[in-house]
């Protein structure tokens, strides 16, 4: 395996007439890996997949397994699967026939399919007497579920997801995510998934890629993407995250643009004339206290609103500058004050990620 | 409030009921009750008897009746094979170019059945628009297909088309463009996908579209008589002459029942095992 990636992408570009939906794409997939693919709508990742599946056809760049391409192979005849959106189960055959359908295309006998079938059932916890219920008959979490059973029958050597929970409730969506997990740790398949929403893709993926317009924004970790985004599109993607317009002057002192930020002298230094944004996220600022234990960075504002998360309580403040700024602290550390009180709020270098202005632009 | 509306659905289907029955459930009841008169008999009168079944099977009757169904088959089975291409076209691959496409095929239906056929009359027979030009110009000459169950064949095919292709456009419509993937995606080739993903799933569609056919070419007269020319006599001949020359109400009556009472019992079976709402665009 040394010097030859399981799937290798290459500089695949996809366009539809002038619009180019993926533009100049590469990427290596471990064997084994669960690699989520995270954009908004429009970024291109749908376009991707359906060209790794072999629904669409690149326009330009190669895709390979295991060294051999495979980008000019019909869909029919690739090793990969795809989970559609609409799970595309068929509804005029029972969950048993739905499951058996690949095995059929591959003209086992029908016992054995019946056989693996079984054994699929059990695999994705379904009870066995599933096998002859109708689609129909499922609740949204069991036809999720049938739909793996279908393509772990197909036995490919990548599923690809086209963001499969989007369509159900929160709850069953963060089961079904950990179910994902457990599922892709119990068959080491090659999984890449897709979806809209960085929490889902950070509850279950080994690498994440950060997809817009058609670019990778960023590869990396969960853990490395949540602490240190390398621009400020993968930092907004996360959803609240305090953003501060920051610059420096020829002597690299930060400037804080009209923010209101008070920097404890030294707290931080720049290269002369930096320009960029410092993040900040809510759960890393606190409040301060008049006098008592002070902060390395400091701003003041007024509670605006509170918001009870459960195990965590979300304030939105809004500072004397006139700017909006999100805090949250665990349930035991909630702030008791009523809405209007002046506040003070306090974090330090350590909890500041500094992004350069322009970085990521064809990043990675 | 359920037994409001129930009421309520009632008293709506209340008038068209009526119509039906009085203009629809009567003629069909009389039809029934001069078939089970005796021969030749103007009144329903009469002591009832099986005369008329008694002669349709002694004079061989039943041969145009199976004639019939048979011609009814072929054309359905021939306009299914035409129609799914172009209806699959319709439904999933021209976009724009699929209202012109039903315009030109409704236009068709603008004029009359007997005048188009009347056309292909002209067109194909001896000295018609085709066999005359060929002579005047090199001499050369073909016998006429006209007068043949292939010609009575294509004009029901000919007239029938519509009634095929758009209840089949509907019914492919209904076919998810991800189910098709899908099964390719898993190594599906197309007349897999064709059979098993494709057609169960434009059932309704088709089972619309045969039976309308069907039901339509086995009642049919105009082409047998127009392109057919009487030289194969098809049931709905033998109806005719019945109640008209042969001033034979009774039997008229009784091979009308049976071609009902049998074109009904193919079509029932069908129809009880599909959806009618899935295409009416009401699904569950």
């Amino acid at each position: 395996m040394v010097g030859q990636p399981f799937l290798r992408i290459e500089n695949v570009t996809k366009r539809f007439g002038r619009f180019t939906a993926v533009d100049r794409i590469s990427l290596d997939i471990a064997e084994g890996e669960f690699l989520t693919i995270v954009g908004p709508s429009g970024s291109g990742k749908s376009t991707l997949i359906r060209l790794l599946v072999g629904i669409d056809e690149v326009t330009e760049g190669t895709i390979s397994l295991n060294g051999a391409r495979i980008d000019e192979m019909p869909a029919d005849k690739r090793p990969t699967c795809m989970v559609f959106q609409s799970l595309a189960l068929f509804p005029h055959m029972t969950v048993g026939q739905n499951i058996e359908f690949p095995l059929k295309v591959r003209k086992l006998a029908p016992e054995a399919r019946r056989a693996r079938a079984l054994e699929l059932l059990a695999l994705l916890r379904l009870p066995a007497d599933y096998y002859g219920k109708r689609i129909s008959q499922c609740s949204g979490g069991e036809r999720q579920r049938v739909a793996l059973a279908r393509a772990l029958a197909f036995d490919p050597q990548i599923i690809v997801f086209d963001e499969p929970l989007s369509a159900l409730d929160y709850r069953l969506r963060k089961t079904l995510e950990k179910e994902l997990k457990d599922l892709h740790g119990r068959t080491r398949k090659t999984f890449i998934y897709i979806t809209h929403s960085l929490e889902e893709a950070m509850v279950m993926s080994d690498r994440i890629a950060i997809m817009r317009a058609g670019r990778f924004e960023q590869i990396a970790t969960a853990e490395e993407i949540y602490s240190r985004p390398v621009s400020r599109f993968v930092a907004s993607f996360m959803g609240e995250v305090n953003l501060f317009a920051l610059g420096s002057g020829a002597d690299g002192a930060p400037r804080w643009q009209d923010s209101g930020i008070t920097a404890a002298p030294g707290a931080l230094s720049l290269v002369p004339g930096w320009n960029g944004t410092a993040m900040v996220r809510p759960e890393l600022i606190h409040f301060v206290d008049g006098g008592k234990g002070g902060a390395e960075f400091t701003l003041s504002g007024r509670l605006a609103a509170e918001y009870a998360l459960g195990s965590r309580v979300q304030y939105a403040i809004t500072t004397d500058a006139g700017t909006e700024v999100t805090v949250e602290r665990p349930f035991e550390a909630r702030l008791e004050a009523p809405v209007g009180s002046p506040v003070r709020l306090g974090w330090d270098r350590g909890s500041v990620h500094l992004i350069a202005e322009g970085a990521g632009d064809g990043a990675a | 409030m359920e037994r409001l509306e129930r009421r309520m659905g009632l008293l709506a289907a209340l008038p068209i009921g009526l119509l039906l029955m009085v203009s629809f459930i009567m003629p069909m009841v009389v039809i029934a009750g001069f078939a089970i008169m005796p021969q030749k008999v103007f009144e329903l009168a009469h002591m009832p008897d099986f005369s008329s079944f008694a002669v349709i099977w002694e004079q061989g009757y039943y041969k145009s009746l199976l004639r019939s169904l048979g011609l009814a088959f072929l054309t359905t089975a021939i306009l299914f094979v035409v129609c799914w291409p172009l209806a699959y076209g319709m439904a999933k691959v021209f976009g724009r170019f699929t209202l012109v496409i039903t315009v030109l095929v409704v236009l068709l239906l603008f004029v009359s059945e007997n005048i188009r056929l009347f056309g292909w009359n002209l067109t194909l027979m001896k000295g018609g628009l085709i066999e005359g030009h060929l002579r005047a110009w090199t001499g050369l000459s073909f016998e006429t297909p006209l007068y043949t169950w292939p010609a009575i064949v294509f004009g029901m095919c000919y007239v029938y088309f519509p009634f095929m292709l758009f209840p089949l456009a509907q019914g492919i419509a209904l076919v998810p463009d991800d189910a098709r993937l899908a099964a390719m995606d898993m190594g599906a080739g197309p007349w897999r996908i064709l059979f098993e993903i494709e057609m169960p799933l434009a059932a309704p569609g088709i089972v619309v579209g045969c039976l309308l056919t069907f039901v339509l070419s086995a009642g049919a007269v105009a082409e047998a008589k127009l392109l057919g020319g009487r030289s194969v006599v098809v049931l709905t001949d033998d109806v005719e002459s019945a109640f008209t020359y042969a001033q034979n109400w009774p039997l008229g009556s009784a091979l009308s029942l049976m071609l009902i009472v049998i074109v009904a019992l193919i079509a029932l079976v069908p129809i009880s095992r599909i959806d009618l709402d899935a295409i009416m665009g009401r699904r569950k």
